[in-house]
């Protein structure tokens, strides 16, 4: 039975702008187990990235964030004052961005950028940093560490980069490693390399992997378990397989369904009518409710919580939730 | 019959409706930055001033000239509110006239500047090859010349005369916004949309006018403000010369450097013309600002 | 129509990199090398590969935004590249592109009319009222209303401008569609809608499109005929049935392996190719992919593989293939 490694409940995050307060993510819970791979998806502007800025507390005023509980392996996350947080930002919980350009500095060496990290977290001398640095990137399935470390990011491939920065947050013997959009901006035959090397290091390192993707091939390949995000609400919750299976959730549904495959060749995707809401002024109930197929009056005014529809996968909806617990609501 | 009159007035209407909602969006954006709007204010002040000149002092004849040698280097008083020159002129009817001048000067300059140096610019960058080379060697010979000099050379080829000052300055201005122009004209051939229009089949210089020339507006409008107060100051350089304006046609900048020596017994006989250059200068650099955000579509929306 | 609307014979695309002092040593990269595609009239051919391998510089080819080195483009029956500069304007109205990115493929200062219309304006000379009827007309088709008419592209979302690029490329009733990754900057709803709009489109008016994109999975779906490319050339070419059932080139396999399917059932190890790409400035001898391949042999490092007919169209350029070679 695996412990609980990461654990938000209510987390909320809003910006304050001259337009008016934009929820960007509203009222989400959920945990992460050790050892286990957490995909969040969703589309452009769900609140994916925010949610993972939140957690490190990486979200610069105007934003506010707001939580009940951020529990990593049992510490408060919330109680730290700045300086603490930034001793477990880097060393417990590492990130990975899009672009590896961004995380890796050009104007210097692969060498200087992991051990850095790692001097400053493992408090190492420089030959030991070294060789810590050497076996990280030897564990990221780069070959001849020796001559990537002397080299300038600029010499390495997109691939290459991003396994550099995966080896920089497991230098530092980061515990959780969020990783927002690794592979989009790269090959689909690099990204089967990049994704088969973090499931592995999963085992051989147990780290535990918040995957943030709006790619539903990628987390049906790799994630054990995923939550499905909807314009900053959490909707559906769940083993992978549960939740592609038995897609509760009515926009569930409609994203897999919406996704081309040889096998549907010929048939009419399905696409769903209106957008995504702004999260400015967001509407009253569920935030689905206007694009929803299968929408009842109650969804227009209330929204629905997260109810258990099967073994650890639950469901937002009221489509779920017994008319009976309905009332509950009014 | 009614029925198509009504769809075309009622789909004319609809495009004015819709182009006069971006006017007036135009118009709020702008309005909503102050600085803009206050800047706007006194530029107009000052060309207002500078047009209706001998309606808005009861010494007009002063203002062109003429010496008023029994009031000269009088303080300001209520008769002279600015006080008088050297010559006994009123002050104030010769900053209103010499608005005409230096105004003249520093929008008329940068108007010729933009309008050789743009589209050479815009031809130098989308063409490349040897268009580019051309132009832009002869806009580089024109750079490594200090522009002073050149244009000093230049007046005194032509002979001195206000309008030979502003050819020769319009000649030496030209070559920066060819820079400017190219160096966007440049980047912006990258984006798609220049390659979707040549797949259209748009012709080359139509695509010159219609898609590049409106998306490099914004650091040439830039330039072209900071411009103007230059502009103004180098006129009245040349005139100092004798290459520009000839007196007794008073000239902001001529005004100063007479004044410079009044300082101590007379400060408002240089103070004031320096001001009115300064508060030219500074409000075109804010107005240019204002505009910019404006033109934009995107910004123009924006809080 | 049994002939092919388009036909690419021995197409090649240089460019050159200058490099050096005064850019004399100058490098050159090959973008495409010798690529023979024919696109039958109605039907959409795929083209699917990764970084690099040429995808985009063939659709720009065909399209003649760019030069070509070598070879011939044939399209309704005319060698395009042997054309006149304004016998090819005129032709334009006949090819037509939408590009990748949304956001950059329309001129951010005009208006959604103005942006249609640019092609009818500069082919077909229509004006006033007309013009902007025949707008309105392209933009309901696609799916967007009057009251879009005149506002300006940051007003929309990707999806949107998309459907405008559309209408703009449908103006002149064009007989090809070059599609350069239409969806690729799109969220996968948004992406459903454009791919259901371009089927339409296609069933109405009999449009020939060609489908350039990185992912295998839209390709599969939406042609009828998929070309594989692999650093400028094309390594496998057949019925979208077979290259999907039935790949025969090694690199296709795990172009298919590694393409993540959305059912967590069918969860299998991937084909996980050796290295990166070889530098398109510097190919490996013999069979491009030769460095990565998991059954390489002697032979591939040193012969580059021709097309193997594999019987109704499909063809893939391996040694595998060929049995006589591996015999002996």
């Amino acid at each position: 039975m695996s412990a609980v490694l990461l654990s938000v409940e209510d987390l909320y995050v809003r910006f304050r702008t001259y337009a008016g307060l934009v929820h960007a993510v509203n009222g989400i819970s959920f945990e992460i187990q050790k050892g286990e791979v957490f995909g969040l998806v969703g589309e452009t502007g769900c609140g994916k990235s925010v949610t993972s800025l939140a957690l490190l507390r990486l979200i610069p005023p105007p934003g506010e964030i707001e939580a009940k509980r951020i529990n990593l392996g049992g510490d408060d996350l919330l109680s730290l004052d700045e300086a603490q947080m930034q001793r477990v930002r880097g060393k417990r919980i590492a990130m990975v961005f899009q672009d590896p350009t961004a995380g890796l500095n050009p104007v210097f060496s692969i060498n200087d950028q992991i051990t850095i990290i790692i001097r400053h977290h493992e408090g190492l001398r420089k030959g030991k940093a070294e060789d810590l640095a050497k076996e990280t990137l030897a564990a990221v399935g780069l070959p001849s560490p020796a001559e990537i470390m002397k080299m300038y990011p600029h010499e390495l491939s997109g691939g290459m980069q991003q396994r550099v920065m995966i080896a920089m947050a497991l230098s530092s013997g980061a515990e959780l490693l969020i990783a927002d959009e690794p592979t989009t901006a790269l090959d689909v035959t690099i990204q089967a390399q990049i994704l088969t090397m973090l499931i592995k290091l999963r085992e051989t390192h147990g780290l535990s992997i918040l995957l943030i993707t709006h790619n539903l091939g990628v987390v049906a390949q790799t994630c054990d378990r995923v939550g499905i995000l909807y314009a900053g609400s959490l909707i559906e919750v769940g083993n992978t397989i549960d939740v592609f299976q038995h897609m509760k959730h009515p926009y569930t549904r409609a994203m897999l369904a919406a996704v081309p495959q040889a096998e549907s060749r010929g048939q009419r995707l399905v696409d769903i009518p209106g957008s995504v809401p702004s999260g400015l002024n967001p509407l009253p109930g569920c935030a689905y409710h206007p694009r929803c197929p299968h929408v009842m009056d109650i969804c227009q005014v209330e929204k629905p919580s997260l109810q258990v529809v099967g073994e650890g996968h639950t469901v937002a909806c009221f489509l779920h939730i017994p008319s009976g617990d309905r009332e509950a609501y009014n | 019959m009614t029925s198509m009159v009504e769809r075309w007035f009622g789909s004319w209407a609809r495009k004015r409706k819709s182009q006069w909602e971006e006017y007036g969006l135009m118009g709020r954006a702008f309005c909503r930055d102050w600085l803009a709007l206050i800047s706007l204010l006194i530029i107009l002040i000052f060309i207002l001033g500078a047009i209706f000149a001998p309606h808005l002092t009861p010494y007009p004849e002063q203002g062109r000239g003429e010496p008023n040698i029994a009031e000269k280097l009088s303080p300001p008083s209520r008769e002279h509110p600015l006080g008088t020159d050297r010559m006994g002129r009123d002050g104030l009817a010769r900053i209103l006239f010499g608005g005409r001048t230096s105004l003249s000067i520093g929008f008329l300059v940068v108007a010729f500047g933009i309008a050789i140096g743009m589209p050479l610019g815009a031809l130098a960058g989308y063409f490349g090859g040897w268009v580019d080379m051309v132009i832009m060697r002869i806009t580089d010979v024109f750079l490594s010349f200090p522009a002073l000099l050149l244009a000093i050379a230049i007046a005194a080829a032509l002979g001195p005369s206000f309008t030979n000052a502003m050819i020769a300055m319009a000649i030496v201005w030209w070559p920066w916004y060819t820079r400017i122009v190219r160096a966007q004209t440049l980047s912006l051939k990258e984006r798609a949309f220049i390659e979707a229009a040549r797949g259209i089949g748009v012709g080359n210089l139509t695509i010159i006018t219609r898609h590049v020339l409106p998306n490099v507006t914004t650091p040439v409008l830039v330039q072209a403000t900071i411009d103007v107060g230059a502009a103004i100051l180098t006129g009245a350089t040349m005139s100092f010369l004798g290459l520009g304006v000839q007196p007794p046609t008073p000239d902001w900048g001529k005004m100063v450097d007479v004044g410079r020596a009044y300082m101590l017994i007379a400060p408002w006989d240089a103070t004031f013309p320096g001001l009115s250059i300064f508060l030219v200068a500074l409000s075109m650099n804010l107005l240019g600002d204002g505009i910019r955000d404006v033109l934009d579509p995107h910004t123009r929306r924006l809080g | 129509m049994k002939e092919p609307l388009v036909e690419v014979k021995g197409l090649t695309k240089h460019f050159e990199i200058r490099k050096g002092l005064f850019g004399r040593r100058s490098t050159v990269v090959q973008a495409l090398d010798r690529v023979n595609l024919s696109i039958e009239c109605g039907k959409t051919v795929g083209v699917v590969g990764e970084s690099g391998c040429g995808k985009t510089t063939l659709g720009r080819c065909i399209m003649c935004l760019i030069p070509s080195t070598a070879g011939e483009i044939w399209v309704a029956g005319e060698n395009v590249l042997a054309l006149s500069a304004k016998e090819l304007r005129d032709r334009r109205q006949h090819m037509q592109m939408v590009f990748q990115n949304p956001y950059s493929s329309l001129n951010p200062r005009l208006s959604v009319h103005n942006l249609v219309a640019e092609p009818l304006i500069t082919h077909a000379k229509v004006r006033g009222e007309e013009l902007t009827e025949r707008v309105l007309e392209l933009l309901q088709k696609v799916g967007m209303h009057e009251e879009h008419l005149y506002r300006y592209p940051h007003e929309f979302s990707g999806g949107q401008l998309q459907r405008i690029a559309v209408a703009r490329a449908l103006a002149l009733n064009p007989k090809l569609l070059v599609l350069d990754e239409p969806t690729s900057a799109l969220d996968v709803s948004v992406q459903a809608s454009i791919l259901n709009l371009l089927q339409e489109l296609q069933e109405e008016a009999n449009l020939t499109y060609l489908f350039i994109s990185h992912d295998l999975s839209i390709v599969e779906y939406l042609s009828d005929h998929i070309a594989v490319m692999y650093l400028g050339r094309i390594v496998e070419i057949g019925s979208a049935e077979d290259i999907f059932t039935n790949p025969q080139h090694p690199y296709t396999e795990a172009l298919l392996s590694s393409t993540p399917n959305v059912d967590p059932l069918k969860r299998k190890q991937p084909i996980v190719l050796e290295g990166n790409l070889p530098s398109p400035a510097a190919p490996p001898p013999g069979c491009y992919f030769h460095t990565r391949c998991p059954k390489a042999f002697d032979l591939c490092h040193q012969v580059e593989p021709q097309m193997i007919d594999l019987g109704s169209g499909h063809q893939a350029a391996c040694h595998l293939l060929d049995e006589d070679k591996i015999a002996g």
